[in-house]
Parts: C-alpha cells; sequence; structure tokens
C-alpha cells in the first residue's frame, strides 16, 4: 500500500519538480546559445514533452517493483495483455539505446564480455547484461521484474537473452514464439500463436495476482491501435516537402511508442506532436532549413552517432523523410482489433517486419521510397541485427534498379563504436552524397 | 544538380590526394594532361608535407594555380575544393580512358569499385570492408613476411604451380597462418599466388552486380603489381586496363574537380 503510494507519488509530485528545473536549465542554455546557426529548421516543441514523458516513465519506474507489477518486454511483444493487468513494463532494448547514445555500451559490454558473453552477440544484449551484472544504469534504478515476457517475432537472439535475464534475477519467462512468415502466415501458425498468447493470459494474470479484464484488454487495445495510428500520422506528415522533421527526429519519437505502448499519456503525446507537425507542414517550415534530398534509411538507428550523421547529412540538404524502423510501429500496431484482442493479436505480431521474408522487406522499402519521393536510400548494415541486415545486398540492388535512386550500404553498428570505423564510414558517407551534386 | 561537363578544363591546377601510405601531387594543364607530379610515402604532418609539394608544383607552374585535395587527410589541405577519393578517382579514370565504366582502386588501406557514369559521374560503388584484408597494405605485409621483393612478385606468381590456400581473412591471422604454411614446406610461389588469387575473388566479390562489358579499369599502387592484373581479370572474367600511372589517378581527379568550378 505505503509502496503503491510512493509509486503514485513519484510520476504526479516529485516528477513534474524535476522536469521544471530541467526546462528552466534548458531555457538557460537556449539562451547562451547563439541564433540562427546550424542546418536545422526551428527545433519541435514537443520535444520537452517528450522528455518529459519518457524521464517520468523511466523515473516512476524506480518505485514500481513491490508497488505494481512489473514486467520486462522485448519490443515486438502483444504488451496489451500486460498492460491490461496493470503492469509497470521495461523495455530492455529502449533502455540499452538510451544508454547507446550516451556510449555507454563498451562499459556495460566489457562486464558481459569478462562474464563470457561473446562479443559477437547483439550490442543491445550485451549492453543490458552488462547493465544488470553491473547495476549500472544512466536512469538511476530500474525496477526489477517478476515477468520476463520475449516475443521471437524480431529475433531469436532475443529468447537466448531473456533466459539470461531469467537465470540472473530468477523470474518466470513467459515466451510468444512466432514462426517466421513466408508470404503470409497459415491459419495453423496463427493458431499456435493464439494458443500462447491465451496461455499468457493465465500466466500473467496469476504473477500479477488477479485475472484478466476482458474489457480492460479491449479498452487497451483500442488505445494500443489508436497510438499506433497516431504514429503513422507524424511519420506521414514527412510526405509534404520539406518534411516538417529530420528522421533522426522520428528515432527519438519512437520512445513512446515502443515503451507505453496501450497507453493515454503516448497517445496524447503523438496528438500533441502530429498537431505540431501538421502545423508546420501547413506553414512550410522544415526539419532542415534547405531541404534538397530525400533519403530512406533502413534498419536501426546507429544511436551513438546519431546526431553526428544528421549533422553531416543536414549540412549538405540531405533528410531521412522515411525509416522502415520508424515505419515498423505505425504499421504493425493498427492491425490489432479491440473485437477480436487476442486473435489479431495473434495475426498482427506474427506479420512485423522482422518476421517477414525478403520480398516482404522489399514490398515495405519499395512503398515507402515512393509514398515518401526519396531519391536515395541507405541501408545501414548492423553488424549486431543479423535478422535486420541479411539480404540487404539483394536489397540494394533491386532498389536501385527498379527505383532508380542511389543506394548505400552503410556498416555500422546500433550501439557499440566499437564495430564503426569513423573515419572510413564517413567517408563513405560523403563520396554518397557528392554523388547527388 | 546536374554534373558539370567535363573535358572543358580551362586553366592549370594541382591536384592532392593524401592516401593512407603515400602522398601524391600533380599539376595538370589546361588539356588535363598530367605535367608535374610528386609521390612520397605519407608522413603524418599533413599540412606540412601538402604545403612543401604543392609550393614545388607551383614553381613548376610558374603561377599560383587552384588546388584542388582528395584523400583520407583532405580536409588538412589547403584547397579550393575538397572531394572524395570516390568521386576524384571517378574522375581521373574517366579522363585517362575516355569514358565511363568500372574502375577497381586498390590503394594502401581500402579496395573500391566505382560505376562511372558516361559524363564522369559515380553511379555507384563499394568498398572492402572496415579492415585491411583485400588491400595493399595485406599484400605488403605477406610478401615482407616472405621476404619476396614487390618487383618480383609477377614472377613468383607465375612460376607457381597450384596455388596455396591462405583462408584467414584478417591480415594478421593471414600472417601468422602464412607463417605456418612456410613452415610446413609449402613453396612460397604457391603462396603468393594464393594470396593474389584471394584478393581478386574478394574484389569481383564487390564488384557483384555492378554492370559492364568492356575492360575493368585499374588504379591505385597495387595495380603496378602484374600478378595482381592478371588475378583479377581471371577472377572478373573480364579484361583488366590498368591506367597510366595508377598512383596518381586520384590526384588527378581532384585537380580536375577544380577546374570545373572556373567559369
Ligand atoms: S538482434 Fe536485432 S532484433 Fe534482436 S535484439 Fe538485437 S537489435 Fe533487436
Amino acid at each position: 500500500m505505503l509502496r503503491r503510494a510512493r509509486y503514485e507519488l513519484a510520476g504526479r509530485a516529485a516528477f513534474p519538480i524535476l522536469t521544471a528545473l530541467e526546462a528552466w536549465q534548458h531555457r538557460l542554455k537556449r539562451s547562451r546559445k547563439q541564433p540562427g546557426g546550424g542546418p536545422f529548421g526551428p527545433p519541435l516543441e514537443s520535444v520537452r514533452r517528450l522528455k518529459e514523458l519518457m524521464a517520468h516513465h523511466y523515473f516512476q519506474g524506480r518505485y514500481a517493483d513491490g508497488a505494481v507489477p512489473v514486467a520486462w518486454v522485448t519490443s515486438g511483444f502483444p504488451v496489451e495483455v500486460l498492460r491490461a493487468l496493470g503492469f509497470h513494463t521495461v523495455y530492455p532494448e529502449n533502455h540499452a539505446a538510451l544508454c547507446g547514445v550516451q556510449r555507454l555500451t563498451p562499459e556495460y559490454s566489457d562486464v558481459a564480455e569478462a562474464a563470457g558473453y561473446s562479443r559477437d552477440l547483439c550490442s543491445y544484449v550485451r549492453t543490458d547484461l552488462g547493465s544488470v551484472l553491473s547495476s549500472k544504469t544512466p536512469v538511476g534504478r530500474l525496477p526489477r521484474p517478476q515477468l520476463l515476457a520475449c516475443c521471437t517475432n524480431i529475433c531469436q537472439t532475443v529468447l537466448y537473452w531473456y533466459r539470461e535475464l531469467s537465470r540472473h534475477l530468477g523470474v518466470p519467462l513467459v515466451l510468444v514464439d512466432t514462426p517466421f512468415v513466408h508470404g503470409t502466415a497459415s491459419a495453423h501458425q496463427l493458431a499456435y500463436v493464439k494458443e500462447q498468447l491465451e496461455e499468457l493470459c493465465l500466466v500473467a494474470g496469476r504473477v500479477s495476482g488477479k485475472p484478466l479484464d476482458a474489457e480492460r484488454l479491449v479498452e487497451v487495445t483500442r488505445t494500443a491501435r489508436e497510438g499506433s495510428r497516431l504514429w503513422g500520422e507524424c511519420l506521414a506528415a514527412s510526405r509534404a516537402r520539406p518534411a516538417p522533421w529530420t528522421g533522426i527526429d522520428g528515432f527519438f519519437h519512437i520512445a513512446p511508442i515502443v515503451a507505453l505502448r496501450g497507453t493515454e499519456a503516448c497517445n496524447g503525446y503523438y496528438r500533441l506532436l502530429r498537431d505540431e507537425l501538421e502545423d508546420r507542414v501547413a506553414r512550410g517550415v522544415g526539419g532542415l532549413k534547405e531541404e534538397k534530398h530525400r533519403l530512406l534509411w533502413d534498419n536501426l538507428p546507429v544511436w551513438f552517432a546519431v546526431r553526428r550523421f544528421s549533422t553531416l547529412l543536414a549540412e549538405r540538404g540531405f533528410n531521412f523523410v522515411s525509416t522502415s524502423y520508424t515505419d515498423a510501429w505505425a504499421e504493425a500496431g493498427v492491425g490489432i482489433d479491440p473485437d477480436d484482442p487476442i486473435g489479431s493479436a495473434a495475426r498482427t505480431y506474427t506479420h512485423v517486419i522482422l518476421n517477414q521474408d525478403l520480398p516482404n522487406r522489399l514490398d515495405i522499402l519499395r512503398r515507402l521510397s515512393r509514398d515518401y519521393a526519396v531519391d536515395g536510400a541507405i541501408l545501414h548494415s548492423d553488424r549486431s541485427c543479423k535478422p535486420y541486415s541479411i539480404g540487404q545486398v539483394d536489397l540494394r540492388e533491386r532498389l536501385a534498379a527498379e527505383l532508380g535512386i542511389r543506394v548505400l550500404l552503410l556498416e555500422a553498428d546500433h550501439n557499440d563504436p566499437r564495430s564503426w570505423a569513423a573515419e572510413p564510414g564517413e567517408n563513405r558517407l560523403a563520396a554518397f552524397m557528392e554523388g547527388f551534386e | 544538380m546536374k554534373a558539370p561537363a567535363r573535358g572543358a578544363v580551362t586553366g592549370v591546377a594541382i591536384g592532392v590526394d593524401v592516401g593512407s601510405t603515400s602522398c601524391k601531387a600533380v599539376l595538370v594543364d589546361g588539356a588535363g594532361r598530367i605535367v608535374g607530379r610528386r609521390l612520397e610515402p605519407a608522413h603524418p604532418r599533413v599540412e606540412e608535407q601538402t604545403g612543401r609539394l604543392v609550393a614545388a608544383l607551383v614553381a613548376e607552374a610558374g603561377v599560383e594555380v587552384p588546388v584542388g585535395a582528395t584523400g583520407y587527410g583532405r580536409k588538412r589541405v589547403a584547397a579550393a575544393r575538397v572531394l572524395t577519393e570516390i568521386t576524384c578517382h571517378a574522375r581521373g579514370a574517366h579522363a585517362l580512358h575516355g569514358g565511363g565504366g568500372l574502375l577497381v582502386d586498390m590503394g594502401g588501406q581500402d579496395t573500391k569499385v566505382i560505376a562511372i557514369g558516361p559524363a564522369g559521374d559515380v553511379t555507384d560503388f563499394a568498398m572492402n570492408d572496415k579492415c585491411a584484408a583485400g588491400t595493399g597494405r595485406f599484400l605488403e605485409v605477406i610478401l615482407a613476411r616472405l621476404q619476396v621483393p614487390l618487383d618480383e612478385v609477377a614472377g613468383y606468381a607465375a612460376r607457381a604451380g597450384a596455388p596455396v590456400t591462405v583462408s584467414s581473412t584478417c591480415t594478421v591471422f593471414a600472417e601468422s597462418e602464412v607463417i605456418s604454411l612456410v613452415a610446413e614446406g609449402r613453396p612460397a610461389e604457391g603462396i603468393v599466388r594464393g594470396l593474389h588469387l584471394a584478393l581478386a575473388s574478394r574484389v569481383a566479390a564487390l564488384a557483384r552486380g555492378r554492370p559492364g562489358t568492356g575492360p575493368v579499369l585499374l588504379s591505385g599502387g597495387v595495380a603496378l603489381n602484374a600478378a595482381m592484373v592478371t588475378a583479377l581479370a581471371e577472377a572478373l572474367g573480364r579484361p583488366v586496363r590498368v591506367l597510366p600511372e595508377p598512383q596518381l589517378v586520384g590526384a588527378l581527379g581532384a585537380a580536375l574537380s577544380v577546374l570545373e568550378r572556373i567559369p
């Protein structure tokens, strides 16, 4: 009871004071900066609210264990069930990305590697296991889970990762295994996933201490679908010329749809963002001061170099107007249906981009290239994320040949700067851009 | 922006290519021909070295001329125009070959495959992984280990019977692999040939999917190695044309690029 009150209080009272303090510091910093510099358009007003929202989420999380049930969840997990049961969810991938941006991965990975985990593992995994083993985190504290929830629709690595978490933390693991889809999932594949979701409802209900309320699940499903729709509308604003924000902005704004999907807080934020973007489109305000070339990005962002990349590109008038990564969160979620929460979740979560074959991936890239009228594409060949990077040589050739656009294959890693050769890499980027001039 | 017309050079210019192994500078005349050249091992003090090379070429020209720079150290050169070596190699090769085509540039630190359009523009390119395997440095290290002088490489490869396979793709590991092959009594000739074939097949993999039927153009220091030229032609299944003064192609492109900007 007391813990619950502290959890609520952390969100309602302590946190607003902290954010007010940060906002004040932010204003102070801004007033000191020279106005008008740099290749970017005016910053998004919503960004401050985004920081508040995410900081609030992590801050409240510090007080979550013991107050509410806590689950650690993979990004592609059918989270609606957990949400309906009142779980506070932590997304290790989102947390790892946060560490990546702050270049903490080498430090955390060293801990994981010293414990025997291979450097060839995904850098999210190494970041997370290193964080768990060393109890280090940039967010103060992560609440301990009572449940680990893993869905293999993004990769098989997550299964082994979560098994290790289960071993270290001594908590149960629920698995939703989604067979890889060639074309469209067959009826028996969907039945197999649906059965697991039904079991999930029972197991998670037992862990949370109360059974799943069917009405609440319908409500959460509706909210989650609405969130995906709103996120899609935010992304679609970039069909305008100039795009009202940069692709890099999009990478950062993905946090709520990943970590807070199915909550009103998430949807409220995206409404605000969408309105701001649409207003910028109406006024012709761009993410760049001068948008000369429009690009598509495939695969995860290179978190530790995101700002560097965006500046290098922006200085020459290049903007990512679409990315398959941010699009995935708009695309998948709209398929869930409040009238059939479990059946539609089985279908939707089985058909996410990383669980589909290459022709499907090519279709998505082709469609995004056309919808967003891009002149070029960068396919990030991510050393860590094998399922996303496999087949990119063929995708590159097909995209270039079919759409007549320039396509660059850029080798990097989403979280580990040790796998990124900055000098040759930036050289490739520069040569790619020179090709447009 | 449309690619500017090439070949309309109207003055003299200097091009500097600061590579990982060597530093190159050329002076070109109004017709885009190389009329002065300097080539030295790369020095860590880029500003000093390039300043000296440029001053020497300016003295040859007798007048101040604009400078274009390329290569890894390009940003540290006092130049009117700075472009990546990918763009400059394309410009240089286009001028030397008199048209577009597929260029393989094998330098000290990287190998590039560049598709050049009819106007000298880069239509597509690919480079070796972020590692020295498949580059001039790789060959240099291993040949030094085998004590094969560079000017005898072609003879070694030609004399070889069956090639000996060197399976490691890492320069450091390949070096130790070669040591054990030698210890096993494998002939140096076979190892040299095996190395060249392995390298050539890696280049051919980079060139995969880049169309064209004419000769593949070759530039960079490795182009002076006849054994590599033979191995490449074999792996690519196409004739290979070594560009004249292959090490200077990037510098030439840098000089030409600066002339494009002069109205
Ligand atoms: S391998 Fe890829 S999909 Fe799997 S956890 Fe790592 S980044 Fe995510």
